[in-house]
């Protein structure tokens, strides 16, 4: 059984560690800001939120799990807000130039 | 042990993701760019060090991961309304200069 865990851990772990590559592969390579953002705010918290599942069997208890549930939730809600307020700046600076 | 390398390995490959992403802060072009870099960094450090969290047996650094989630949007709104400030008032935001 912590052998299944186990497994589950790193397969978690290392698909969360693949989206972080993919998100500053994207940051550093798409086209323009909007691709970009895309980019980072989809996929990062893709690849936080696999780390946290993966991270989840070996977490401390049931408290240290709501802990790191809650710590991704919170990044989900600021990243999904921060991320509308700077598109909407990019918008504009956009049709200014 | 084997599994503590692993979670190691993960935290040293997703702080190596941060890094190249602080690429895009020399390249810009624009400061949305440049924000975009600050934001990965909240994620991704927040993924570090809750990675850390569990290698170390700290429990408690899962806390300044929550730290961190809670100060990344600070720096993005802080950011925003700098750049909101210093543009053409859009009509949703005349009366917050």
């Amino acid at each position: 059984m912590t052998h299944a865990l186990d497994i589950f851990t790193v397969v978690a772990v290392s698909a969360g560690s693949f989206f972080f590559m993919a998100g500053t592969v994207g940051l550093l390579r798409f086209p323009d800001t909007m691709t970009r953002l895309h980019a980072l705010t989809k996929v990062d918290n893709l690849g936080l939120g696999l780390i946290v599942v993966g991270l989840l069997p070996r977490a401390e208890g049931l408290l240290g799990a709501l802990k790191l549930l809650s710590v991704w939730i919170f990044v989900q809600l600021s990243g999904a807000i921060v991320s509308q307020l700077i598109a909407h700046v990019a918008r504009r600076e956009g049709r200014q130039t | 042990m084997a599994m503590a390398n692993f979670l190691f390995g993960a935290a040293a490959f997703v702080l190596v993701m941060l890094a190249l992403g602080l690429l895009s802060i020399l390249r810009g072009p624009s400061d949305v760019d440049r924000m975009l870099s600050a934001q990965l960094i909240g994620t991704g450090g927040v993924a570090v060090l809750l990675l850390l969290a569990v290698v170390t047996d700290m429990p408690s650094i899962a806390d300044v991961a929550l730290m961190l989630a809670l100060l990344a949007p600070f720096a993005a709104v802080a950011f925003l309304r700098d750049a909101s400030s210093s543009q053409i008032k859009s009509p949703n935001a005349s009366d917050r200069t």
